[in-house]
């Protein structure tokens, strides 16, 4: 049973008249990213944590049930709850990279 | 419609952008001490800034007709440093008294580290030491779900906080649940990239009611919108939601929160060329 049925006040014919453009626009964009992934010069990262993590998220979209989005940000985060013994950077990658192993060369997000 | 910025991080943004706000109608924004984008050499940096956030920024604001509020605190990315963050604390005293400062913040964890919630909790200790309400960050990105669990089971095992006068910011749709049911305000954060964009945190709001509940920009120095609310409210009118609903979302909801603070006070027009001492407009 979802919870948060019926609470989008727009009928799912509304959503589409309004709303469809530039969602198409946006599962494109993914699309284009993928293949430009794969017309890489260089296929260096092909099990960055990343890009696993981003398959994982890409498969949830096509899952049933509710709550996508919750579930693609889990898919997204560290799970592991142990406190950091020390400060391993400034910024976060948008992956865990703690669940993976790693060698590239990492450039993360570095807003406030 | 009117709206407040909760979380705007003004000393970053121009003059022209005051200007955008209040064309918009911003009445008012309140500023969390936050991370400069590098690291600062010292205590004396943060004076200087604390200085800076409850003496010229409500100045400029002023000239638009904006009311300033701010917070302060040693900023999670740089909490791992327990020297500095003892030498931070030991000043923000001094400043909590100026009449525009509503508590300690923006407070939290950055990488979810030992030594950040060791001073984080020391800033928690400062703000029930001097009644303050608190404002704090969640982690990015990865971090946001552990450390936000961190901080909510923290703070919910301690009797002494009244979860009430505590703003938990940029929720997303796995830890706003988390947040709201231990009592705590929380925000969502229209921040492009890596946060909330309007159209999602207009989804949370549908799906978790709208107690509790506020919206900001988080304008800062990196890619972000200070007139992220007047597109929230777009978005909200085009799903068809009522003016009752998004005034709550952008003015009666925050103002609640932050009325708290006996300092805050109900925006009102008030004439922008009152007699105040003068303060440049230009940088230069």
């Amino acid at each position: 049973m979802d919870r948060y049925a019926n609470t989008c006040p727009l009928s799912q014919k509304q959503l589409l008249d309004e709303y469809f453009m530039e969602h198409r626009a946006q599962v494109l964009a993914l699309a284009a990213f993928l293949d430009r992934f794969e017309r890489s010069a260089e296929r260096n990262a092909e099990d960055d944590f990343r890009m696993n993590a981003f398959r994982d998220a890409l498969a949830l979209l096509l899952e049933s049930g509710p709550e996508r989005a919750r579930r693609v940000q889990l898919a997204m985060s560290d799970r592991n709850l142990d406190l950091m013994d020390e400060r391993d950077g400034q910024s976060a990658y948008g992956a865990p990279i703690r669940a993976a192993s790693t060698g590239s060369v990492l450039t993360g997000e570095t807003e406030q | 419609m009117n709206y407040i910025d909760l979380h705007a991080h003004m000393i970053s943004r121009t003059t022209d952008d005051y200007h955008r706000m209040a064309l918009t109608g911003c009445v008012a924004v309140t500023e969390p001490a936050f991370w400069s984008g590098r690291d600062r050499l010292g205590p004396l940096a943060f004076a200087d800034y604390f200085d800076h956030l409850t003496t010229f920024e409500p100045e400029r604001a002023r000239q638009y007709g904006i009311a300033h509020y701010t917070w302060l605190c040693l900023n999670p990315k740089e909490g791992e440093d327990r020297e500095l963050a003892r030498q931070v604390l030991a000043l923000i005293p001094g400043f909590l008294d100026r009449p525009n400062v509503l508590g300690i913040g923006e407070i939290g964890l950055n990488r979810v580290t030992r030594n950040e919630l060791a001073t984080f909790l020391d800033h928690v200790e400062l703000a029930l030491e001097h009644r303050q309400l608190i404002h704090i960050h969640t982690p990015h990105l990865e971090d946001k779900y552990k450390g936000t669990k961190v901080i909510v089971e923290t703070l919910a095992n301690d009797p002494r906080i009244d979860p009430a006068r505590v703003m938990i910011d940029h929720a997303e749709e796995h830890t706003a649940p988390l947040i709201l049911e231990h009592g705590f305000w929380t925000g969502f954060t229209l921040y492009p990239r890596t946060k909330a964009s309007p159209a999602r945190a207009l989804d949370m709001i549908e799906m978790y009611g709208p107690e509790r509940l506020c919206v900001a920009s988080a304008c800062d120095w990196g890619a972000s919108d200070p007139v992220a609310i007047p597109e929230f409210v777009l978005e909200a009118r085009r799903r068809g939601h009522s003016e009752e609903l998004i005034t709550r979302m952008v003015y009666g909801n925050p103002a609640a929160f932050l009325g708290q603070s006996p300092k805050f006070r109900l925006p009102v027009p008030a004439p922008i060329n009152a007699p105040v001492t003068p303060a440049p407009l230009s940088t230069d």
